[in-house]
């Protein structure tokens, strides 16, 4: 079993939020919608290009797209 | 699934098939004389050929069908797939290079041509398989 990242992401709730699909907001950071679904579920970590472009979509900042629980400690 | 997980599952299953199909034909062909005594070298000429051609042609014939279902995904790959493929050349290489130690151990020892290439053709199969089953896994299970 791989073990899942500690880094989160609020990528579905922003997406919802904003009314896009996987399939659109896939489209426009230029990733598979496979790849996208495997971001949302934290079972792959994007590179820090596509971790920028993603917040650029919703008009966020990195962290409020990504979390890392170990900073709040 | 998309278009670069198509073309691992391709390579793996007729990576599969053509070793096992190797194996079995040079074990039938030996009967019940030694192993070495096989002309190897035509019988792993059509299996590297055939496991060439085969995973392009399964490739692009799972590629038609699935392009019927899903015309935008065809052809597409992106960083995910690329890093999935590093790691499985890296789980595969690791094969390689066991074969080429294999390889020299045996050349100190004068073995037999048989056993050189065979070990040699079997950590290019084993690193095939291997490589792949490990990418297979990466697409389904994840890569953090």
């Amino acid at each position: 079993m791989v073990k899942p990242t500690k880094v989160t992401n609020s990528i579905r709730t922003l997406r919802e939020a904003e009314g896009l699909t996987q399939a659109e907001l896939a489209r426009r950071i230029g990733v598979t919608r496979q790849t996208l679904i495997a971001i949302e579920q934290g079972k792959y970590s994007p590179t820090l290009e596509l971790a920028f472009q993603i917040s650029r979509v919703f008009g966020s900042g990195l962290d409020e797209v990504f979390q890392y629980p170990g900073e709040q400690n | 699934m998309v278009y670069e997980e198509r073309n691992k599952w391709s390579a793996l299953v007729v990576a599969f098939i053509t070793t096992v199909a190797y194996v079995v034909v040079v074990v039938q062909t030996a009967g019940d004389q030694p192993l070495a005594t096989v002309e190897w070298w035509p019988i792993m000429a059509w299996t590297i050929g055939i496991s060439v051609l085969g995973s392009i042609v399964v490739s692009v014939l799972w590629g038609i069908i699935a392009g019927i279902f899903d015309p935008d995904g065809v052809g597409t790959s992106d960083q995910r797939d690329r890093d999935i493929s590093r790691m499985g050349d890296r789980v595969g290489s690791s094969f390689m290079i066991m074969g080429g130690l294999g390889v020299i151990v045996l050349c100190a020892l004068e073995a037999d041509t048989f056993w050189i290439a065979n070990v040699m053709f079997l950590s290019f199969a084993l690193s095939a398989i291997v490589g792949g089953t490990a990418s297979v896994i990466a697409y389904r299970r994840g890569l953090v």
